[in-house]
């Protein structure tokens, strides 16, 4: 890969230890996947939750942000992915002080690198959206997938590593989708059947990203009859990379790549994988039946937008949840600020449920606080929730908003 | 002994078993990372042990987090000796660089889940992009 002058500068650690170590990671990337140089990115977007972590790693975030100050600091505007602890609530989802603890020092460390903390996994809804063409360095695949697709920025998937070596020089390797050649179609879906709410959208994402089932498939929806919100593509694309590791696709006439099959050369695809209502009730049918006892509803994967909230605290209403179940819901602080004036928090906790802020409900110590409070059956309106968390120890169902707020009601699957 | 080659991988060269299954992996979705298992129950390695295997899979799927996790695994011995892969994507290769775990991509006689066999010993030599095969009697 090639370094510009200064670029071969930080490798030899004339700009410290936190640009050497930044740039001798991407040259290893770079060269994997065979990148002639680095592009420069606008922002970067970190995943850093201390489940992930562990010691070892928050250890090497405390030995960068030990360095002088002039040479730790991020050099362009980065932000963070949610958090494994919501500092104000974890004693009752039975999270530990060391839990609580390796979060603390996680937090420490990120602001003394100049990181802001924005704890979020909807950052293209909430803090800063990426322009068409923009290159930039995002964590989270359902950031990635969206940003690409809906947003047309260029990002591959970084894990907190990369986005991190990124934040440090304001570079990643050019390679994956910062290249035209890869952000074209490699794969046609025609859609027989128009997702109704966000569940359909998450099913049709996992369909897709089933099929394509690789980070270099590119695929290429075709029959989606009016424009969606961005709350759908929220889910219809956390569901596709979740199920796929896909991190770009295109809806004919609806994403800016795509105006035209032509423009993102699939008019020569002759193959078409044709999805009808049968399929979507296949994805159904993998997760849960009427009548399931629930322990556990969860709203998260990816965080609520404050439309979802509204949403969610709507469907309470003046319902009371179950005895026997839980209902958490995951957003973002800044969400979490407006749900709260806006009364939609109150609704929801007066009904029994919980909000929690800066978290998402898989990356929180899954299995423990699913053991610590003997949730094993779990039902949640995201196709990517139900999707990680059976290796987590759960039995997780999947049902529409409407239905998983009912069935907190009822203590079991309606 | 078979000599497969392979694109440049990253990491030095290791020796050990192979662990293979034509599934995808992700360390979030896939493993109790405290056990050392396989712990999804739908992957056909599911119970296994990965510890100090060479794991020969199809493709790396699902999140970010395993950027993070193969370095956080290795720190305390629960990890894997080297992933082979048909096509790794991009966190895999970042995690691999972080932990400084060997792996390697894209080989030229085809599918790796088909040329190694479970129980099979390999030198693999990410710089090279070479993997060295000696069948299990």
């Amino acid at each position: 890969m090639k370094l510009t002058q200064e670029e071969q500068s930080m490798l030899a650690g004339d700009m410290g230890e936190p640009k050497r170590w930044a740039i001798e990671h991407m040259s290893q990337v770079g060269a994997m996947f065979d990148a002639a140089d680095l592009v420069p990115v606008s922002q970067a977007h970190m995943m850093a939750d201390p489940e992930s972590l562990g010691d070892a790693c928050v250890e090497f975030l405390e030995d960068l942000a030990s360095e002088p100050e002039e040479q730790r600091k991020v050099v362009i505007p980065m932000i963070t992915d949610p958090r494994g602890v919501d500092l104000n609530y974890y004693r009752p989802l039975g999270q530990t002080e060391a839990m609580a603890n390796l979060d603390r020092r996680t937090i420490a460390a990120c602001e003394k690198l100049g990181i802001l903390m924005t704890n979020t996994c909807v950052n293209y809804q909430t803090v800063m959206a990426p322009l068409k063409g923009d290159h930039v360095a995002f964590g989270d695949t359902g950031v990635v997938i969206y940003s690409n697709s809906i947003l047309g920025a260029r990002s591959n998937f970084e894990g907190g590593p990369s986005a991190l070596a990124a934040g440090l020089t304001g570079r990643t390797p050019r390679y994956g989708l910062h290249l035209d050649e890869n952000r074209r179609g490699t794969r046609r879906f025609k859609v027989h059947v128009q997702p109704r709410e966000l569940t359909d959208w998450g099913i049709l994402g996992a369909i897709v990203g089933r099929a394509a089932g690789s980070y270099w498939e590119v695929p290429v929806l075709e029959g989606i009859e009016s424009v969606p919100t961005s709350d759908d593509m929220k889910h219809l694309g956390a569901a596709m990379a979740s199920y796929g590791s896909t991190p770009l696709f295109h809806i004919v006439g609806i994403t800016p790549e795509a105006p035209t099959l032509a423009a993102v050369g699939a008019a020569d695809i002759a193959e078409v994988t044709e999805i009808f209502a049968a399929d979507f009730d296949a994805v159904r049918s993998d997760f849960g039946g009427k009548g399931d006892k629930v322990d556990v509803v969860v709203f998260a994967a990816p965080q609520l937008s404050i439309v979802e909230m509204a949403m969610v605290a709507d469907l309470v209403g003046e319902r009371k949840v179950h005895q026997d179940t839980a209902l958490i819901v995951c957003t973002s602080p800044t969400v979490a600020a407006d749900s709260e004036r806006f009364g939609f928090t109150g609704r929801i906790e007066r009904a029994g449920g919980k909000v929690l802020q800066g978290t998402c409900f898989y990356q929180q110590y899954a299995r423990e606080i699913g053991e610590a409070n003997g949730w094993k059956r779990l039902l949640s309106n995201s196709a990517k929730i139900v999707n990680i968390l059976g290796g987590y120890g759960y039995e997780p169902a999947l049902a529409s908003m409407q239905d998983c707020v009912a069935s907190a009601v009822a203590g079991e699957i309606v | 002994m078979t000599e497969l080659k392979c694109h440049k991988g990253i990491g030095s060269l290791v020796r050990g078993e192979a662990l293979v299954a034509s599934d995808n992996f992700s360390a979030r979705y896939d493993l109790d990372r405290i056990k050392g298992v396989f712990s999804r129950p739908a992957h056909k390695l599911f119970g296994l042990s990965y510890v100090d295997k060479i794991l020969v899979l199809n493709t790396s799927k699902g999140g970010v987090a395993s950027a993070w996790m193969l370095h956080e695994m290795k720190s305390r011995g629960i990890a894997p000796k080297a992933i082979l892969f048909n096509r790794a994507n991009t966190i895999l290769a970042q995690g691999a660089a972080l932990a400084e775990l060997a792996m390697c991509d894209r080989f030229e006689d085809g599918d790796i889940t088909q040329l190694i066999c479970t129980g099979d010993q390999l030198i693999v030599d990410p710089q090279a992009g070479l993997v060295r095969v000696e069948r299990a009697s």
